[in-house]
């Protein structure tokens, strides 16, 4: 082995362990929005990782890598951003340690709520402004 | 297969795509299942450029880079579709 494919490899093992902690933090995270914060960041680091390592194991191909990594780090907020949005409109439910929602209060004017059945708006509405009169959710549990 | 840091890094990512898979088979609702196949076609993505490496062919990667671009687009659809439903 050359020194070349073993940096490659170490860093490729680097990545690697970045993409076992985000299928950790997708299994054991407490709520949607929690696995998503641990399923797209880590994933976004470990694959740019991954790639680079391989980058370095065959330095001839580093254009396409580079468009590759280049093509993760934008798409991969965007489309976590849009899976969170869709989260909170559909009404799934925040963990009980939640300190604040922000989108609570600002989504009970909302246009885009037309999908949700009305319980749950009714009921969105009523935690937003408590999350307001409160400043937080956990006031009312804790 | 003469890298073997390599494939110890394929090893664990199989392992971590594995667990993601747990996640998307077991998930309560449908934006787990979502955020599980997001995560998936990321490190399937990387999976994918190992396997260029194993085989010695640059053409894996345009694969991988069409992968990727399907996925994005279908998950973003995903989100509107859970959002708004099919109107």
């Amino acid at each position: 082995m050359s020194i070349a494919e073993i940096i490659g490899g170490v860093i490729s093992i680097a990545g690697a362990v970045f993409l076992f902690l985000a299928a950790l933090g997708l299994l054991r995270m407490p709520d949607v929005y929690n696995r998503m914060q641990a399923g797209t960041k880590a994933t976004t680091l470990g694959s740019m990782l991954f790639l680079i390592g391989i980058a370095i194991v065959k330095p001839e191909w580093w254009p396409k890598i580079v468009l590759l990594i280049v093509f993760i780090v934008f798409t991969n907020p965007i489309s976590s951003h849009a899976l969170a949005r869709a989260a909170h409109f559909v009404g799934i439910p925040l963990a009980d340690k939640t300190v604040k929602d922000d989108l609570a209060s600002s989504s009970a004017d909302a246009t885009t709520t037309t999908v949700a059945p009305v319980s749950e708006a009714g009921s969105r509405t009523g935690a937003g402004s408590a999350a307001t009169g409160a400043g937080n959710t956990e006031g009312a549990d804790a | 297969m003469d890298n073997i840091l390599l494939a110890i890094a394929t090893g664990i990512v199989l392992l971590s795509v594995l667990m993601a898979a747990i996640r998307l088979l077991v998930g309560p609702s449908g934006p787990d299942r979502a955020v599980a196949l997001d995560s998936l076609t990321i490190m399937s993505l990387s999976l994918i450029a190992s396997i260029a490496v194993m085989a010695s062919r640059i053409i894996y990667l345009d694969v991988a880079l069409v992968y990727a671009l399907v996925s994005f687009v279908g998950v973003v659809a995903l989100a509107r579709y859970l959002e708004r439903g099919l109107s």
